[in-house]
């Protein structure tokens, strides 16, 4: 896949081409593509004047940045302790037998991407799961089939307009 | 001026001058892993810890990145500064027991047995590479890359970098010779160190001063 450098030199020229906003660029490179890919990075060094290892040193210190592709849609599935009481590895088995792919995979068509995260800080709601930052508390496997499909339908319909 | 007291001799020294080269000026030997000279102090290594006397407390500070204070109250070699900094040194050795720099370090400490498991990584981050290539050589081409125990010194994207002018600083400065030697590798290698590519401009006659090093402090005479 190309990667439409117009996108990221339009959002680097938003930072006013200055180093001070950096990991915000990175965060929308980011958003747009879901990943950083290479030679987006290697522009944004460029445009911003800073040696390119230091904006890969940057990309690779955050957790939330990722130099692989990613799907689309992110899904976080809580392992942490009040979840994993109240049944989380139920759901994440359950999640990783609809998708078919294990924690820290994507699916093969690229739309989804399963993770496990150690605590959201909302464990009276457990277990938790995220999907592109909306929030669904007390889960269960049986929730999880209509949970995926309610959100393949939101891409489907997104995918048509 | 400053004036502070290490190891019980009073010394006046200018502001802005650190413990580490206050104590120097005195002869006080102060053992040192990421200070090196022509570098920006680092503080990454906590081998030179001195123990500073703040009333009743005293707090264990890295001297190469402490400046002085007026009144300061400094103990460069307490029993306190001695246990601890063997135990760093001890640390350092578990990740790297065949660099010569640390066991030299050691045994001038007296230690001779690490009780850690030993775990090669070939580089204790002391971050000397890192600096050099940013500071003598103007280039910054090598970073640390990754955060905690995954940080590792790299290039970008695991290629030789743009800016990488083969000047083999980065195996030089290096205290566990990190970077070993690649030559002929130039792809996923660093620089290729002895295998010297790029030509370095030198007057006539060459004395060996160490204005030829770095390229900002590089001057060449033709007379």
């Amino acid at each position: 896949m190309k990667t439409d450098l117009e996108k990221v030199a339009a959002i680097i020229d938003r930072y006013d081409r200055h180093c001070d906003g950096l990991v915000s660029i990175l965060h929308e490179v980011q958003h747009e593509f879901h990943f950083l890919p290479e030679d987006a990075v290697r522009m944004v060094a460029e445009f911003l004047g800073l040696p390119l290892v230091q904006v890969y040193g940057v990309a690779t210190f955050f957790k939330a940045f990722s130099l692989q592709p990613r799907g689309e849609h992110t899904i976080s599935v809580c392992m942490g302790t009040a979840c994993h009481v109240r049944g989380a590895p139920n759901v994440l088995n359950e999640i990783k037998r609809h998708l078919g792919i294990e924690p820290g995979e994507n699916s093969p068509d690229m739309k989804f991407r399963l993770e496990t995260v150690n605590c959201l800080g909302a464990c009276a709601l457990g277990p938790i799961v995220v999907i592109d930052s909306e929030y669904e508390g007390e889960v269960n496997s049986g929730k999880v089939k209509k949970l995926l499909d309610k959100h393949k339908a939101a891409v489907m319909e997104k995918v048509h307009a | 001026m400053v004036q502070v007291r290490i190891d019980g001799i009073r010394t006046v020294v200018p502001e802005g001058t650190t413990v580490l080269e206050a104590a120097e000026t005195m002869g006080i030997r102060i053992p040192t892993l990421c200070h090196y000279p022509g570098l920006s102090p680092f503080g990454g290594c906590r081998v030179c810890l001195v123990e500073v006397k703040r009333g009743d407390r005293s707090p264990l500070e890295a001297s190469c990145t402490l400046p002085v204070d007026e009144g300061q109250v400094i103990l460069t070699a307490s029993r306190k500064v001695m246990e601890a900094r063997r135990v760093v040194v001890e640390l350092l050795l578990s990740s790297c027991p065949s660099s010569k720099t640390l066991q030299d370090l050691a045994s001038q400490l007296g230690i001779n047995r690490v009780r850690f498991k030993i775990k090669e990584r070939e580089c204790i981050l002391c971050g000397r590479c890192v600096r050099y290539c940013k500071e003598q050589m103007r280039s910054g081409g090598i970073d640390f890359v990754g955060r905690g125990m995954a940080s590792t010194v790299s290039s970008a994207f695991g290629t030789t970098p743009a800016e990488c002018r083969n000047c083999g600083g980065c195996q030089w400065v290096c205290p566990v010779c990190e970077r070993a030697c690649l030559a002929g590798d130039l792809l996923n290698g660093l620089c290729g160190g002895c295998h010297n590519a790029a030509p370095v401009e030198t007057c006539l006659v060459c004395t060996h001063c160490s204005e030829s090093v770095g390229a900002g402090g590089h001057r060449v005479f033709h007379q």
